[in-house]
């Protein structure tokens, strides 16, 4: 028996077992998957619950619930990557050898990682990129009175780069429902030159921002937190004061990625952009947010790199080239308050512009613009997700990112240097 | 692509006027990027910036501050001071080089 096994039961591993079960037969195959935690939790619906908008308990279901029968799990943390002897070690002893293995194990928040960001955390300093600092957040805003609200990002990339947008403007529109708009003061503070990394979503957003007397920090490399002075303070001595931060941590690799020597700086794999495949190991692949690929972390691009994966992996098995090459497609709704929404569709090569999504010219979604149906696209996504992406059924979104229907508008003026007198590019 | 014209001959530039030809570079050149962006070069910006040409030798992409820092043995701060403002940006324009990823 050959066995692969994947690290990892998030989405991109659940997916990927979930498609590669059928592809590999079972008398010739074993497939094992290890997760530290049993749970499984819809993470784009983190940034609801701050606001009282989805419950908790409404985000989480047992892993093991969409692992296919056929399909080990293990419940175990693991200690390394063996990669010369092919085995994955795991914490107590425990070894897994493999004739392939899928690295599926995700980014994480990482506070530790800034000075003074950990000290206050749940006091005057949030986040809400985990269950519980979602939850967390959520107590401390159903009573917060008013201040300064510092939305606030560390440093790219992070998983679902648009999600600190999207807080910013619920939050601006919670306090606005609240009646106490007036008492609050929101500055977005981060790394990009703008609202955004790619030019013309960049120009969207920050006039979104404008719009909403929502103050844009740009430019702005955090080194330290002063959890008694209440300040963020920047690598070139800029200070924002806040009543309320929240931040959204510095993003990394799983830490076994490191101990294994597999990882780069930040313990993402280095892989083959289009494939997955591993630049070190002819048996490794790494998928999700846990490759150093250059494109969004968030879940669209594991879904749509898994669109294409499962045949690229069945085809390098028997010696074969790989044909289909991943293009970095990721689509995101952007939460705008307000019970709407936009949405952004992009790949490796060709920045968000405005159309209509799936269908050219129809929609039913509009393309950097907001409205009611891209709203309601998200929240029906919840749905799509456990019931349609994770079991890896078909979807009627094509893997590839179209340029059909889309605006290829050319309002991007050329700056001349690197001189920082034009703020707009990331 | 732009064609510019920088120490007597032609440089192949992107639209924000970062080098898209590694070969095209050298350290005569690496003086006019530094002017165009009112930076005096040191041996402290030198290190920085031998040290990205070589980084994207072997690694196919650019440093970044990160790496500038546990790999090339800069601190953030210093960075800072040598390149104001935006940093990553302004060693890859001198050193003629792509901007650095993470803008995804």
């Amino acid at each position: 028996m050959r066995q692969l096994v994947v690290l990892g039961g998030g989405t991109a591993g659940t997916i990927a077992v979930n498609k590669l079960r059928p592809r590999l037969p079972r008398d010739e195959w074993t497939i094992t998957v290890v997760d530290q935690s049993d749970t499984h939790y819809y993470q784009p619906g983190f940034l609801f619950i701050p606001f009282g908008i989805y419950r908790p308990d409404e985000m989480v279901k047992p892993r093991k619930r969409f692992i296919p029968s056929g399909v080990e799990l293990v419940e175990a943390e693991i200690d390394r990557i063996v990669a010369d002897d092919n085995k994955v070690l795991l914490v107590g002893g425990q070894e897994l050898p493999y004739d392939y293995l899928v690295i599926a194990t995700g980014t994480t928040p990482r506070p530790d990682q800034t000075p003074g960001m950990t000290e206050d955390m749940g006091g005057s300093v949030h986040e809400f990129y985990t269950y519980d600092g979602a939850t967390r957040l959520a107590e401390k805003l159903a009573t917060w009175e008013g201040g300064h609200l510092v939305v606030h990002v560390t440093e790219m990339p992070i998983k679902c780069p648009v999600a600190p947008l999207e807080f910013t403007f619920l939050a601006e529109s919670f306090f606005s429902d609240r009646g106490m708009r007036d008492r609050v003061e929101i500055t977005y503070v981060t790394p990009l030159e703008g609202a955004f990394t790619k030019p013309v979503s960049s120009k969207y957003l920050g006039s979104m921002l404008d719009e909403r007397k929502i103050v844009l920090e740009p430019d702005f490399m955090v080194e330290s937190i002063d959890p008694e002075a209440k300040t963020l303070v920047s690598f070139d001595e800029r200070e924002i004061a806040y009543d309320l931060l929240v931040t959204v941590p510095i993003n990394m690799g799983a830490n076994a990625i490191a101990r294994s020597g597999l990882g780069d700086d930040l313990n993402y794999v280095p892989v083959d952009k289009e494939t997955l495949l591993s630049t070190a190991h002819s048996n490794i692949f790494a998928i999700g947010d846990a490759s150093n690929i250059p494109a969004s972390k968030a879940g669209s691009v594991a879904h749509f790199s898994m669109d294409l994966f499962p045949e690229n992996f069945v085809r390098h098995l028997q010696g074969l080239p790989m044909t289909a090459k991943f293009d970095g497609h990721a689509n995101c709704f952007i939460e705008t308050g307000h019970g709407k929404a936009l949405l952004i569709d992009f790949n490796y090569d060709t920045e968000p512009l405005p159309g209509k999504y799936p269908l050219p010219g129809v929609g039913p979604f509009s393309l950097l613009k907001e409205t009611a149906v891209n709203h309601w696209g998200k929240v029906m996504f919840r749905w799509i997700y456990w019931n349609v992406l994770l079991p890896g059924r078909k979807t009627p979104l094509p893997a590839l990112m179209s340029k059909a229907g889309k605006q290829m508008e050319n309002t991007v003026e050329p700056t001349a240097t690197a001189s920082g007198q034009h703020n707009r590019k990331g | 692509m732009p064609v510019t014209t920088m120490n007597g001959r032609a440089i192949q530039v992107n639209d924000e006027g970062f080098l898209t030809e590694y070969d095209e570079w050298d350290e005569d050149l690496a003086k006019v990027l530094a002017q165009n962006i009112d930076i005096d070069l040191t041996d402290a910006h030198w290190k920085v910036i031998r040290f990205l040409r070589e980084d994207y030798r072997t690694q196919g992409e650019t440093a970044t501050t990160r790496r500038v820092q546990t790999v090339g043995g800069v601190p953030t701060k210093e960075q800072f001071t040598l390149f104001p403002k935006k940093p990553a940006k302004k060693m890859a324009y001198i050193a003629g080089l792509p901007k650095p990823h993470g803008c995804v």
